[in-house]
């Protein structure tokens, strides 16, 4: 078979098949159990360290 | 030693410069050549001035680098005022085509302004709004400042000189022809280098990171710096015909030419219009309304959804053309599903003022905010409909077309880059608050209103304009001549052109109201760049 045909057979099944897949896994671990507490704390990231950058890793992990 | 190499290079580029002017082939060229040799000169001269200078170089790792940010403010609203301008001048040379001068032909005629305008708008205007607010954003969101030190400043004024050689190039004859990729092969290098510096930054920024996760404006700016670099280097593979002229030419040919050009050009508002707007709008909205955004897991999924999408729409800009039918069906296919991940995202957008909905009363800004993520939805209804193959054969070639794309240009990436300048400019020079609301509130009429003429007249116009192209007698013979559909187009081009002013004057008068907040405004206490003694 010809290049064009082969990515063209490639791209149409396995390639299809394993970006939805992805995609699906993607769903599903948002929606994993305690992810909320998570996500809430990320969503908060804009509301602190406005004025000037953290002071270290470990001042970070103690003040959240 | 570093200054040695520095002034090594910079020489010698400056000298190459001479020699290309000197051998140009067009003048284009040779114009380019010339701003490359005064801008090496120039910063030969800066860097020797500064050479031997035993300068301290202070800890700034406690302060975010917000000069390069302030700078980008500055010329985010310099070039909107350009673009804004260039537009109403050729909205005006399309109706009264006696504007086009003959002592101007061949410079600035509509053929030669067109580009000039589009690149002031997107490139110029949106690309700098996207560079300055992406390092607001990801220093904030990642509690550390910018990776790279002055690597930044390179960013920043690498893109301007980027812009500043393809507006001369387009003005002078240089374009490679292909719509929103105009800049001829070695501009289009330039722009490489700078683009894979801008990645440096950022995505150092981000593995510099304080906190443990990466916050989804960050995620929407990093995709976009990615995807515009996969872009630009496949659509504009050329092969030059000379090392001293503009002309190249293009790698591909025929249909596959086509197909790479509307992958790049619908990506591009894919990526850069969408992508990186919509991390504008997942840090500015929460900060402007002061509530997270309404719901973080659906910020994943939109992304996701989106990035696996845009990239198979471009086909629709190509139906009833060469390119074969599958194709073409599955680039419609996939822009009507995008209709649905788009509208996540505004709903997103939307719902974070849940509970703040008062504000939209008492804050003009976040009302601007609000429009635009309005606009966002208005304009990814309107594109998924138009990329059905029996809506384009009506809408193809039309105004509406162009309607389509200034509702979201206009109405979205113009909105939300005001409401985030109005935000930026009281923090990044330490005012208490904006110099005045009411002019905030004109702003956002006079741009509304504007928006609103150009959208309807151009869909008034691009309707009639499909409906009498088809138009057939009981011979079947055609109707009208294209020269008829010219001729009544007359009115809705005046009323679009008018909405083009409205939309300029409410830009005037944020710069004018920016500029005052930043003169007038007292300012607050900082305690910036202060290591608290613990």
């Amino acid at each position: 078979m010809d290049t064009y045909s082969i990515l063209r057979e490639f791209a149409d099944s396995w390639m299809l098949l394993a970006l939805f897949s992805f995609f699906i896994a993607v769903i599903i671990w948002v929606f994993r159990p305690g992810s909320r507490k998570t996500y809430q704390d990320t969503a908060s990231i804009p509301f602190r360290n406005e004025t000037k950058p953290a002071a270290d890793a470990a001042q970070v992990a103690k003040e959240a | 030693m570093t200054n040695t190499i520095k002034l090594i290079a910079l020489g010698l580029i400056t000298l190459f410069g001479a020699i290309a002017a000197n051998y140009a082939r067009d003048l284009a060229y040779m114009v380019n050549a010339l701003v490359v040799m005064l801008t090496a000169g120039g910063l030969f001269l800066w860097t020797l001035r500064n050479t031997g200078e035993d300068t301290p170089k202070p800890d700034l790792s406690g302060e975010y680098m917000d000069g390069v940010v302030r700078i980008g403010v500055i010329a985010t609203a310099f070039w909107g005022v350009i673009g804004f301008l260039v537009g109403i001048v050729i909205a005006f040379q399309l109706a009264f085509p006696v504007l086009n001068f003959e002592w101007a032909q061949g410079f600035l005629n509509f053929g030669r302004l067109r580009p000039l305008h589009t690149s002031a708008v997107i490139f110029a205007f949106g690309g700098n709004a996207l560079i300055a607010t992406s390092f607001y954003v990801v220093q904030r969101t990642s509690a550390t400042r910018l990776w790279g030190g002055n690597l930044a400043w390179f960013v920043f004024w690498g893109y301007n000189l980027f812009i500043v050689m393809a507006a001369l190039s387009y003005v002078l004859g240089g374009s490679q022809s292909k719509e929103y990729a105009e800049p001829e092969w070695y501009i289009d290098l330039w722009l490489t280098i700078v683009w894979v510096a801008y990645l440096a930054v950022f995505l150092g920024t981000i593995i510099m990171r304080k906190e443990r996760h990466i916050y989804v404006a960050n995620w929407f700016y990093l995709s976009f710096i990615v995807t515009v670099a996969m872009l630009h280097v496949v659509n504009n593979l050329s092969i030059p015909v000379s090392i001293w002229g503009s002309k190249s030419v293009q790698v591909f040919a025929g249909v596959q030419d086509a197909m790479t050009q509307w992958w790049y050009g619908h990506n591009a508002v894919g990526f850069f219009l969408t992508a990186g707007f919509l991390g504008m709008m997942y840090y500015f909205i929460p900060k402007q309304a002061e509530r997270p955004v309404y719901s973080y897991k659906l910020s994943i999924i939109h992304f996701w959804a989106l990035i696996f999408l845009y990239i198979w729409a471009g086909p629709h800009h190509l139906h009833y053309t060469a390119l074969p039918d599958w194709a073409s069906t599955l680039g419609m296919v996939f822009s009507v599903i995008l209709w649905m991940p788009s509208w996540g995202g505004m709903i997103n957008g939307l719902m974070t003022l849940s509970g703040a909905w008062d504000k939209l009363r008492t804050d003009p800004v976040i009302r601007m905010m609000v429009i635009a993520v309005g606009f966002y939805g208005m304009s990814t209804f309107e594109g998924p409909m138009m990329s059905i193959r029996a809506v384009n054969s009506l809408s193809h070639y039309t105004d509406w077309t162009i309607g389509h794309v200034h509702s979201g240009a206009l109405g979205w990436n113009g909105m939300i880059t005001f409401g985030a300048l109005y935000f930026l400019v009281p923090k990044l020079w330490q005012r208490e608050r904006l110099y005045s609301l009411s002019m905030v509130s004109w702003h956002f009429w006079l741009a509304t209103i504007g928006i609103v003429l150009y959208a309807a007249s151009m869909w008034v116009t691009g309707i009639m304009e499909g409906l009498m192209w088809r138009e057939v007698d009981a011979n079947g013979f055609l109707v009208n001549s294209f020269a008829d559909t010219v001729a009544a187009k007359l009115p809705m081009y005046i009323v679009r052109g008018l909405g083009g002013v409205m939309y300029l004057a409410g830009a005037i008068i944020m710069c004018v109201n920016l500029y005052l907040t930043v003169k007038r405004q007292p300012a607050v206490e900082t305690n910036n760049g202060l290591v608290p003694a613990e």
